[in-house]
């Protein structure tokens, strides 16, 4: 129970309150009583807590398997250092740091992370994190929304299809319409229209991914990105990949006012899918429309450098229904791993991951395009992820690669009918020659044996 | 008096360190980028220091003894239940097959992970008297918008989009009128009575056909159990009306009421409180929302379900949920849709879980239990020299007011706070709820001893007195700190959000 109280202390601490028994304490009316027994697991020892979760883990039989699964959480390299950090106790256990004068460490970190994204993303500013990279772009959508006062938003195919959805069930709370940008045969956003699209100024915002859903480079031209400036409309620039702003052009480069993205790629651990950490940069004008914390530099009392959360009155607690948005608690902790991440990795090691994944990739690419059956659907610049057609449904291919105990990558055809035949494949530089070599040799065994139906 | 160590170095920022040349090799040196992408779709310069593992390692540890948690002291922020975090729980998220696990692993090679999720949602179910919870949303209020969604659903559904209305007593937590402002609903607020609990009257008059969802915790944020809470849900199911329960304060009641007994709907929980995750400097949270049997089909996406095994032999040794196969059902037409990219914060349900089998049944309620002890027993010393403005037995925290003091001597809440500070523990939750006057907000939590609950009582007592014999010493507080109190003006006048290289 974790609880230090002696029978002893109960009782003085009763007699203290003037109450008959710790029942009495919490007792309520009859009408609301629980009215059964509760089923819950029985008490264990904490020796045996670790055996039945040895249990559960050994029932994780996907983890020893070769994997080239990624989008939208990625297998990195994590130097030990940063959990030896991350996980010290004056970090770990903090909570939010109203009490600045005590958790100066925490703001110094955190005002670091704003940086650190700055510094990736282009742009101004960046705030303290959000959930995830999905809660990330629904957090930019309203932003745009509160910018122009528009009600609809307008978002790439090829962004990826989680995100669409979160941002679906966000919108269906405020009433925002979405519409689609179609993708084209190389795998990109097809922005051919996106002129007379933006034209009506009825969209808040236009929001595509790059590298995109499929794993390709794609960010609007010039032409796109006055198109959509002019019309007034918020250019939301989505990365599934954060380590991908190591190696490709700046979102602000091409044009974004706001990114949405997620982190997980530095250092925190792909458990199943949770927590990660979202982060939203934006250009100065949106400064007061961001959501969440933000830290900023000032000074104490005796002319000192101090750090504090600051621009409160942008949030839930002092201005309540009318706040820019409801998050309270972020993602703090997985900021501050990615925070420790960049700063062991610095630019040479991220560079150095960057140009691993760009290597390794292009091997996946090479050796699975040569496999007979075997195509690559798209052939855009891409950073770390490919779509291979393999001309036969990809679930089959994907069940047969899982017997062999390779997990192939996802199957499209859960997301978009019309690549049912293609499979998602990452290689990042975790991903081994020989591990490719593994995949390859099956894949020609496999799809030679699948029947097509 | 003990002081909080005050003499931890400051570290410059890290990008005031680095220094070209200085990498660390984790991966291999890689070939240049325009080795595999055309030049126009790379970025030129990467303006990121590079420092030693060393410079690394001192510059956070620095960082983190500048830091106030709760394994450096007694942490009574209210609201918040800071109680202990035991480290079994992050060894256990740290299994590798736990921690490496991808989202999109199959389900059939993922079954450890889906019981985990399984057997939480279970006992949850059981714990707060609910049908079915989603392990979905990423926090409190990342539940709360889920739950508001699942209500606005719920309407849409039954043709009853006229439903707009939620309420919200002045006692509740900011997150509940911005979560409802989220799903477009308008938000009625609810005075308290003299009691500090919500008027069954008064809500009666706001009650009708356009109400949709009345949001409450139990007990509130004054500490109080909500005594009508009967009356109040009949009043709302009988108007046509949702009950929602915030979960911030389930750590008061735990195993010794349950809101669905209450007559809630939907409810969620802050699993980061009561269930002992690492709070981490404001998240990751976990925040699980919990809904009766008439709103299942809206719970956000995946959820996950189970099957007695095909071909599983029984065995004796082994527990119930054993003899099940687990899947993410993804195909569920009415659901609200998934509010996160993936399945849940798989590493919190780790911890929490974690918890729950180091406690069991008996355990959690003993833990409620003990955390009411722990808050009734400081809110009666307390009063011998603060106002204690709602003095009976209290839940799981209470209110104590410095109006009185304030009036004598200058001395604020906040001063008050600041003091603590300087007497090595953290101060409690300041001017929440709003309805009371210099207010401050404590919450012991159940794992404190009743020697630490001595000490800040006396610590307490102690400042109080310097109030009134020296209140400048109090106000110029803290002093031991590694910085003084903060020119927030500043702050928020010239925002400084980041730093800037030296322009070349």
């Amino acid at each position: 129970m974790y609880t230090p109280h002696t029978e002893r202390d109960i009782a003085q601490m009763l007699e203290a309150i003037g109450a008959a028994s710790l029942e009495d304490l919490v007792k309520v009316p009859d009408a609301v009583k629980i009215r059964e027994q509760l089923d819950i697991v029985p008490a264990l020892a904490e020796s045996d807590i670790v055996r039945r979760f040895e249990h559960f883990a050994k029932k994780n039989t996907g983890v020893s398997c070769v994997s080239f699964l990624g989008a939208g959480a990625y297998r990195h390299y994590a130097p030990p250092a940063i959990a030896a950090l991350a996980m010290r106790g004056e970090f770990l256990t903090a909570y939010t740091p109203y009490q600045a004068e005590v958790s100066q460490g925490y703001l110094q970190a955190i005002y670091e992370w704003q940086t650190y994204i700055c510094l990736l993303t282009g742009l101004d500013i960046a705030n303290a994190s959000v959930y995830d990279g999905a809660t990330a772009l629904a957090e930019a959508a309203i932003m745009s929304i509160n910018a122009n006062g528009r009600k609809k938003i307008l978002v790439s195919r090829a962004i990826h299809p989680n995100y669409r959805a979160v941002l679906k069930t966000y919108c269906d709370g405020l009433d925002v319409t979405i519409d689609e940008l179609p993708v084209a045969e190389d795998g990109t956003t097809d922005l051919s229209g996106i002129a007379a699209r933006v034209a009506g100024k009825e969209y808040a915002a236009v929001a595509v991914q790059s590298p995109n859903f499929f794993g390709n480079v794609d960010t609007p031209d010039s032409q796109a990105q006055n198109a959509i400036r002019e019309s007034g409309t918020v250019l939301i620039g989505v990365v599934a990949e954060a380590l991908s702003l190591a190696a490709l052009q700046t979102p602000a480069s091409w044009g974004a006012e706001i990114v949405a993205g997620e982190a997980q790629s530095f250092g925190v651990a792909q458990a199943y899918g949770g927590p990660y950490v979202g982060f939203i940069a934006s250009s100065k004008e949106h400064m007061r429309r961001i959501p969440g914390r933000l830290v900023g530099k000032t000074g104490d009392v005796h002319g000192n450098e101090a750090y504090v959360l600051t621009l409160q009155a942008r949030e839930q607690h002092i201005r309540r229904e009318r706040a820019t948005s409801n998050i309270c608690t972020n993602q703090a902790h997985c900021a501050l791993i990615a925070t420790i991440y960049l700063a062991l990795m610095g630019k040479t090691g991220l560079r150095d991951a960057a140009s691993a994944n760009l290597k390794r990739s292009r091997e996946l690419a090479t050796r699975v395009s040569s496999v007979p059956g075997c195509t690559l659907q798209f052939d855009a610049p891409f950073f770390n992820e490919i779509v291979v057609n393999v001309h036969r449904p990809a679930r089959e291919v994907l069940a047969e690669l899982q017997k062999r105990g390779i997990l192939g990558g996802v199957d499209l055809g859960r997301f978009y009918p019309e690549y049912a035949d293609c499979i998602l494949m990452a290689a990042t530089e975790l991903t081994s020659a020989a591990d490719i070599e593994t995949l390859a040799a099956t894949l020609q065994e496999v799809v030679h044996d699948t029947v097509r139906v | 008096m003990t002081r909080f160590a005050s003499d931890h170095t400051a570290s410059p920022l890290i990008f005031e360190q680095g220094q070209d040349g200085r990498a660390n090799r984790y991966v291999d040196e890689g070939a240049p980028l325009t080795d595999y992408l055309p030049k126009d779709v790379l970025r030129g310069h990467l303006p990121l220091p590079d420092n030693s593992e060393l410079a690394v390692v001192r510059h956070f540890t620095r960082l983190s003894q500048r830091t106030f948690g709760i394994d450096v002291g007694f942490y009574p922020l209210g609201s918040c239940t800071m109680k202990y975090n035991p480290r079994v729980n992050d060894a256990m998220a740290s299994l590798p097959a736990l921690r490496d696990l991808h989202p999109y692993t199959p389900d059939e090679l993922s079954q450890g992970a889906l019981q985990i999720m399984w057997e939480l949602e279970r006992t949850f179910c059981s714990l707060f008297g609910m049908a079915a919870f989603s392990l979905n949303p990423s926090a409190g209020a990342h539940a709360e918008l889920a739950a508001l969604l699942i209500a606005k659903a719920y309407f849409k559904d039954r043709g009853e989009t006229q439903r707009d209305k939620v309420i919200v007593p002045d006692t509740a937590h900011g997150t509940n009128p911005a979560s409802a402002a989220m799903c477009g609903f308008k938000v009625i607020s609810l005075k308290s009575d003299e009691r500090g609990r919500v008027s069954v009257d008064e809500l009666k008059k706001v009650l009708g056909p356009d109400t949709a969802v009345c949001m409450m915790t139990n007990p509130n944020t004054l500490g109080l159990f909500e005594d009508h809470i009967h009356e109040i849900t009949q009043a709302v199911h009988e108007a046509g009306g949702l009950m929602y329960y915030d979960g911030a304060n389930a750590n008061a009641l735990m195993g010794n009421a349950r809101p669905g007994d209450m007559g809630f709907d939907l409810m969620h929980l802050n699993t980061h409180k009561t269930f002992t995750i690492p709070h981490g400097g404001g998240g990751a949270g976990h925040g699980p929302v919990g809904v009766a049997a008439h709103l299942v089909d809206f719970l956000p996406t995946p959820y996950v379900r189970s099957r007695k095994k095909t071909n599983g032999a029984a065995h004796a040794d082994r527990a119930p949920s054993d003899q099940l196969e687990f899947w993410l059902d993804f195909d569920r037409p009415k659901s609200i849709g998934p509010m996160r990219s993936f399945w849940s914060n798989f590493a919190h349900c780790v911890r929490a879980l974690a918890y729950i089998y180091a406690n069991g049944a008996e355990g959690l309620t003993k833990v409620s239990q003990l955390a009411v002890l722990n808050a009734n027993y400081i809110r009666v010393k307390v009063r011998d020299f603060l106002d204690t403005p709602y003095d009976e037995i209290c839940r799981h925290e209470f209110v104590a007011s410095a109006q009185e003091l304030k009036k004598e001597t200058g001395v604020r809440a906040l001063d008050i706070a600041k003091a603590l500070l300087d007497r090595g523990f953290m101060a409690p939750t300041m001017y929440f709820p709003l309805i009371v006057p210099e207010c401050l907000m404590i919450e012991p939590t159940e794992t404190e001893s009743k020697e630490t609950l001595d000490e800040f009582i006396g610590a307490l007592r102690e400042i109080v007195q310097a109030a009134k014999s020296d209140p400048e010493a109090i106000m110029a507080a803290p002093q031991y700190t590694v910085v003084g109190r903060l020119d927030e003006t500043k702050a928020a006048r010239q925002p400084d959000l980041r730093w800037r290289p030296a322009t070349a």
